[in-house]
């Protein structure tokens, strides 16, 4: 086959605010045949955007691309003027965003804006590019295909969207597509229909592709080669089966190695006489007003009933709006809940977290997904952990800096940070200064909220070691909220399957396999696995798919 | 990390050594603005003539070797009465913007965090202060109760209270939505400390940038109170009183009407060029 595209010794560097140039891109070279999918696969910041990016000659601002060379159909796209390049794009190379959310113009309509390419270029006649976009919407396997068009695009869900931006991207008929993380923002049930369809339009054009993810799972399934990228450099480069079963590089075998989940030794707690911690009894929160008979116009969570026992940690999973976060809010106080009971240590917690005790509030802490609107940017991490120490447990400056440096360490950071700010951190060192601080209430209970699904893989299995570890020593208790599988079976003697704001199930993770509702059997069945072969012989019941997806 | 760092020495700029950079447009407006409060400062012990005594035989007299800029329309030493004119303007408008933003910040932030019925009816009250007419609101309040200064200084920042109100409202509500600020309601934190240490020092920047353009619009609406002749009352003037004492002299291009108008001009439109250029902290520390 003859190469499409060829990248040499590609080399891009960035102006900092202090005038320092730093190379982010140094020195990557590889090739994509016709009609080949490659996957670029890193944690962030190891550059694969931007080299997605190069593809189409763009480098981001404040960048420039320094050296190389990017051949893509016979035209170097370094040297090709601006006026030049913008013809190339959205015919020859596309791009299909990570959030198809905000990539559409919320004013104008989906077919509008699909066929906007075709018009730009003068490519065909509108009635021509809207019977084509209609063949693609049917080739996507969108819903209703000849209307979908005129919606806007809030009426259409998000992997609805996320398909329509690549019925934009193709519309052009591409020799290249550059898909930037597109099913990362969706549920994993949605996820699996979205990649189907990416893969058969692809193979049904022969259009070549870059894929960029950090998910090697959903990679296996798509890509036919793989390149793993850490700080600017290649790692490793070979087919898909070459990197799963035989990779040599340390760093992609230690990516492998975060996709194999590690069960927990249950064994710890199995002898000790269970006493529950908190007790939660038919609870029911939301927004809005309250309705004539007291509960909220919106119910986000409806009658949950869940217990978790000391040193023993319960898991919550189920797909974004099922009512999850909701839940960790109720049980907190943030958002007082409307019906039901909270019992906490053997006393029952009032909803709102003004009326519990200053002692109340201090057993149990939340820890927030996003380290990065959780820690204030304006303060260093000193004051950050310092404040809870003094706050509650009265300590003078002197006694809060010893501790502060145990705390350090106990997240296994080095103690030098501590006058640091949080913006001078990395995603996983934020989030560890984010637990750190909940640690230092010295609590019972710690609510995890989606801790690590803004982590890269290997990140957020240092971070779930770390938990375990701290709970031997603490003896903690966790409610841990994801809508991760593999994490939670990790780290959860209990998982509780939340859908439409009810709980469905409760399992162990050692019956995960074979889940009783159909709910559950559907979740667990659409995570993706390493084998590349999952996703064409995955089968699901369509029935079960139409009553729970909203595709 | 495995990226190689290359240091270009030239792409430097001054002022960098302090981790902030500070352009050339900000550190003129900045040595202008010091010009003026020093002058204010030690106004008595620069000024060549009395500011109250006629020296010169001439009205409405030329730029010479002993009246630098010229004399007024009574024969008065311009330069004189212009560097004292500094001490009304400079420090009535600085305690007026003072007390204006403080008030109208602290109160914002409340509004913020409280929320509910406190929120509601601080903004409306505010908003009803906000729909009067400033310099009418003005005239109606020295008419009623007589020019002194501490009446000026607290029109002036009654005025300006309900717009720094809602410009601290409207960053403190974005500040509120973030998690640290829940994370520090459910330990258990009071206001009080909200504010202090959770939000202000993320709304410190744009409210010091506000407070800069506050007080433009207060040394403008004190000069237009005084060329109404409800500001500072004569023997003393303020720039503005000048402008309307010799607006006689315009006619004959005399300088004593041109100086003070330089004088406000140089003032607001430093503090201007100065707040559009404060300092930026640089982020990437690593040398």
């Amino acid at each position: 086959m003859v190469n499409l595209v060829g990248i040499r010794d590609l080399k891009v560097e960035a102006t900092t605010d202090s005038g320092r140039r730093v190379e982010i891109i140094n020195g990557v070279s590889f090739d994509i045949a016709e009609g080949e999918i490659v996957a670029l696969i890193g944690e962030s910041g190891s550059g694969k955007t931007t080299i997605a990016l190069t593809l189409m000659g763009h480098a981001r601002p404040g960048c420039r691309i320094s050296g190389g060379s990017v051949s893509v159909a016979g035209k170097d796209m370094v040297t090709l003027s601006e006026k030049q390049r913008a013809r190339v794009r959205g015919t020859e190379v596309t791009y299909v965003p990570q959030s198809a959310a905000a990539a559409f113009n919320p004013a104008a309509t989906i077919m509008d804006q699909v066929i906007e390419i075709t018009r730009i270029h003068q490519l065909m006649s509108s009635d021509e590019a809207r019977a084509k976009a209609v063949d693609l919407f049917r080739a996507l396997s969108l819903p209703e295909p000849e209307t979908i068009g005129s919606r806007y695009p809030h009426q259409v869900s998000g992997g609805q969207l996320q398909r329509l931006s690549a019925a934009m991207a193709l519309i052009g008929d591409p020799k290249l597509v550059i898909f930037d993380e597109p099913t990362t923002a969706l549920d994993v049930t949605t996820q699996i229909e979205v990649l189907r369809a990416f893969k058969s339009v692809m193979k049904a054009g022969g259009i070549a592709g870059v894929y960029v993810s950090h998910d090697l799972a959903v990679v296996a399934q798509i890509a036919d080669r793989i390149v793993v990228l850490r700080g600017g450099e290649m790692q490793e480069t070979g087919t898909t089966q070459e990197i799963l079963n035989g990779a040599k590089h340390p760093y992609t075998r230690e990516l492998l190695a975060a996709f194999e989940p590690k069960p927990r030794g249950a064994a710890d707690t199995a002898d000790t006489v269970p006493a529950p911690l908190l007790t939660i009894e038919d609870l029911v929160a939301g927004y809005g007003p309250r309705q004539a008979d007291g509960l909220p116009l919106v119910r986000a969570v409806e009658h949950v009933t869940l217990k978790v026992e000391k040193g023993r940690n319960l898991g919550i999973i189920g797909e974004s709006g099922c009512g999850k976060s909701t839940l960790a809010r109720a049980i907190a106080g943030i958002l007082p809940a409307a019906v039901g009971k909270v019992v906490f240590d053997g006393k029952e917690l009032g909803p709102s977290a003004r009326e519990r005790s200053r002692e109340q509030l201090r057993e149990m802490q939340i820890v927030f997904q996003y380290a990065d609107t959780a820690l204030n940017p304006a303060k260093s991490v000193e004051d950050i952990l310092a404040r809870p120490l003094a706050f509650y447990h009265g300590m003078n400056a002197k006694a809060r800096s010893a501790r502060i440096d145990e705390l350090l360490d106990m997240v296994r950071l080095p103690r030098n940070l501590r006058h640091r700010r949080p913006t001078e951190l990395s995603g996983g060192q934020k989030q560890r200064v984010n637990f750190a601080r909940a640690l230092a209430a010295e609590p019972k209970l710690i609510l995890c909220d989606e801790i690590t699904s803004a982590l890269d893989a290997v990140v957020a299995t240092a971070v779930i070691d770390l938990l375990k570890e701290l709970q031997r020593e603490l003896g903690l208790s966790y409610i841990f909220i994801s809508h991760d599988l593999s994490v939670v079976e990790a780290i959860c003697d209990e998982i509780v399957v939340m859908y439409g704001g009810r709980k469905v199930e409760e399992i162990t993770p050692a019956k995960v396999k074979t889940p009783q509702h159909p709910y559950s059997q559907l979740l667990f069945s659409s995570v993706p696995k390493l084998d590349p072969a999952w996703l064409d012989g995955l089968e699901q019941d369509p029935e079960l798919v139409r009553a729970y997806c909203r595709r | 990390m495995t990226m190689t760092h290359s240091e270009t020495k030239s792409a430097r700029i001054s002022g960098t050594r302090l981790g902030y950079r500070f352009n050339i447009v900000g550190m003129v407006g900045l040595s202008i603005i010091l010009c003026w409060a020093l002058v204010a400062i030690f106004a008595p012990l620069i000024i060549p003539y009395p500011v109250g005594e006629i020296v010169d035989l001439d009205y409405f007299g030329p730029m010479s070797r002993d009246f630098w800029l010229g004399s007024d329309y009574l024969g008065r030493d311009m330069l004189s009465r212009i560097l004292m004119g500094a001490r009304y303007t400079v420090g009535i408008s600085l305690a007026a913007v003072t007390i204006a933003c403080f008030s109208g910040v602290v109160l914002g932030m409340i509004a913020a965090v409280a929320g509910g019925w406190l929120d509601t009816v601080l903004s409306r009250f505010l908003d009803a202060l906000n729909s009067i007419p400033s310099k009418l609101f003005g005239l109606v309040v020295v008419a009623a109760v007589g020019s002194s200064i501490p009446v000026l200084i607290l029109t002036l920042s009654v005025i300006y209270i309900p717009g720094a109100y809602r410009f601290a409202r409207a960053l403190a509500v974005n500040i509120n939505a973030m998690d640290f600020i829940t994370v520090a309601r459910i330990r258990g934190e009071s206001t009080l400390y909200l504010i202090r240490s959770e939000i202000l020092p993320n709304i410190v920047g744009p409210v010091l940038a506000d407070l800069g353009i506050r007080f433009v619009f207060i040394v403008l609406l004190l000069s237009g109170l005084s060329f109404l002749g409800l500001g500072v009352q004569p023997p003393y003037a303020d720039w503005g009183a000048l402008v309307r004492e010799n607006i006689g002299g315009l006619p004959f291009g005399a300088p004593a009407v041109m100086a003070p108008s330089f004088a406000i001009a140089s003032l607001t439109i430093s503090v201007n060029l100065l707040i559009d250029n404060l300092p930026k902290k640089i982020r990437d520390r690593s040398e």
